[in-house]
């Protein structure tokens, strides 16, 4: 496949770029932050679901021109930081999760805390990412009622996602445990420990250190 | 007497804070892929202006008021200058200048009363407001809690040092909308509804719902033309997002930074200023430009 990313003109000086797989958002977000320094200067390089927002760009039609020639992988680069999130999964939602996969509540953990996963973007508050690599046919809903209040540190499901809530917050995701590590850190660079590209993995702990 | 808030020399005092009163300056950049939304003064143009009469850079951070304006006690000697939305300034309880230059004498008060028309007042101190930058911004975003807090009776706000720049002894005052028309950039899924081309003859008109995060608008439901839901895309300043209900969201500086509705277009940020400043009730127009 010869054929370049479709991208789109947004506003006065963005380019919305669309792909056709997280897996190729993932791998256009990893060229774009490793030629940047290339590219004519872009302010934000936001990639979320299915695209990247460019935001802030001084040449919009030359970096759009570089862009419809570029051969996006199928694939991110397999490399790339990993962080690790002991989790104790004890979450008020583990039980309804496990019923739904059809498993039992020890399984449901296996299930969870057996893939590496990547932060495909982040959204909904600083430091929440959306972790994509729960195998396809394990996605939840949210819930039909959101709980007013989310511990910080609860690692929970929606949709494909796995997040991690950076800080106590209204949420409606299904709780499968929590992790005492700190996801926000404003004297840390970045503050987000699961920026965008992060490989995860979630291991079991029997207790909080 | 409150503790101060935060370290530093206090040189002025909140003795009444308003409905709602933060500190703004341009805001954060370089952080959007973190969640971060950009935050920064909603009327950027009156920002800039109330800096240049006291003499700092463009965007040194000021006090933006909701409103109700907002009164503060210098504990030092010190200039201020109240810009944006117009409304009476006084200097203990005698009319001072809008719009220009006032210094303020050791234990003074400066009252910046409810705006006469718009909504957000800027008063900016020469040295700008030092409050800590997070992220590269004094700015307080609304949305995710991040930078200062809303100001406070009581708090004690730090200044920096004045600079010796130039002071503009005079500054544009732009006449508030009576009427707001944001040019639109369509896209970047304008086929995402039916009645676009119409659009510029609906007249919506500013909600009482809108804040810094969103201008919201009611008015005549852009119908869809077609089903579907949208995957979270990166949304930029001056989207307009369209939910279900079909009444147009206009983002502003606490925008989030990802969103899931389909955004019809996006109004230029020469635009925006005025969007800032418009009223619940403020017959508001779209108007589509193709570029």
């Amino acid at each position: 496949m010869a054929d370049g990313p479709i991208v789109r003109r947004v506003g006065e000086d963005a380019l919305l770029v669309e792909l056709d797989s997280a897996e190729r958002v993932a791998a256009l977000y990893t060229l774009l932050t490793a030629r940047r320094a290339e590219l004519p200067a872009i302010t934000e390089i936001v990639p979320a679901a299915r695209t990247v927002l460019l935001d802030g760009v001084a040449d919009r039609r030359a970096l759009a021109r570089l862009l419809a020639g570029w051969a996006v992988p199928e694939h991110p680069p397999a490399e790339g930081p990993l962080v690790e999130i002991p989790t104790r999964y004890d979450g008020a939602d583990l039980a309804e999760v496990a019923a739904r996969w059809g498993v039992s509540a020890e399984a449901a953990v296996r299930i969870h805390s057996a893939p590496e996963y990547r932060v495909a973007f982040c959204g909904f508050a600083p430091g929440f990412g959306y972790l994509t690599g729960l195998p396809a046919g394990y996605e939840v809903p949210r819930r039909a009622t959101p709980r007013s209040s989310v511990p910080a540190g609860s690692v929970a499901l929606a949709g494909p996602y796995t997040g991690v809530y950076p800080r106590s917050s209204p949420g409606g995701w299904q709780l499968l445990g929590r992790t005492a590590a700190a996801l926000w850190d404003l004297g840390r660079e970045p503050a987000a420990l699961l920026a965008p590209g992060v490989r995860v993995r979630f291991t079991p702990v029997a207790r909080h250190g | 007497m409150a503790e101060p808030r935060w370290p530093g020399t206090a040189e002025l005092e909140v003795v009444r804070p308003g409905p709602l009163t933060t500190v703004q300056d341009l805001g954060r950049r370089g952080v959007a892929h973190l969640g971060v939304p950009r935050a920064g003064a909603l009327d950027e143009p009156a920002l800039r202006a109330v800096n240049r009469l006291v003499g700092n850079p463009d965007g040194a951070a000021a006090l933006e008021t909701t409103l109700g304006g907002v009164a503060l006690r210098a504990l030092a000697r010190c200039v201020v200058a109240v810009g944006g939305a117009p409304a009476p300034v006084t200097v203990d309880g005698r009319p001072g200048a809008w719009g220009a230059a006032v210094t303020l004498r050791p234990g003074a008060v400066v009252e910046v009363g409810p705006a006469t028309h718009g909504v957000r007042s800027y008063l900016a101190v020469a040295g700008g407001f030092a409050v800590p930058a997070v992220l590269g911004s004094r700015s307080a975003d609304l949305l995710s809690g991040l930078g200062p807090a809303p100001l406070a009776a009581g708090d004690r706000l730090p200044v920096g040092p004045a600079g010796d720049a130039p002071r503009a002894d005079l500054v544009p005052l732009p006449a508030p909308p009576g009427e707001l028309v944001l040019r639109l950039r369509l896209g970047p899924h304008d086929d995402w509804f039916a009645a676009v081309p119409g659009l510029a003859r609906s007249i919506y008109r500013v909600a009482a719902a809108s804040n810094r995060v969103a201008l919201r608008t009611e008015g005549p439901p852009l119908a869809r033309a077609r089903g579907g839901e949208l995957p979270s895309a990166g949304m930029v300043l001056g989207a307009v997002q369209v939910p279900p209900d079909g009444q147009p969201v206009v983002f502003l500086a606490d925008h989030p930074t990802t969103g899931g509705y389909p955004v019809v277009g996006v109004v230029p940020h020469a635009d925006l200023a005025a969007a800032g400043q418009a009223r619940p009730g403020t017959v508001v127009r779209f108007l589509p430009v193709r570029d």
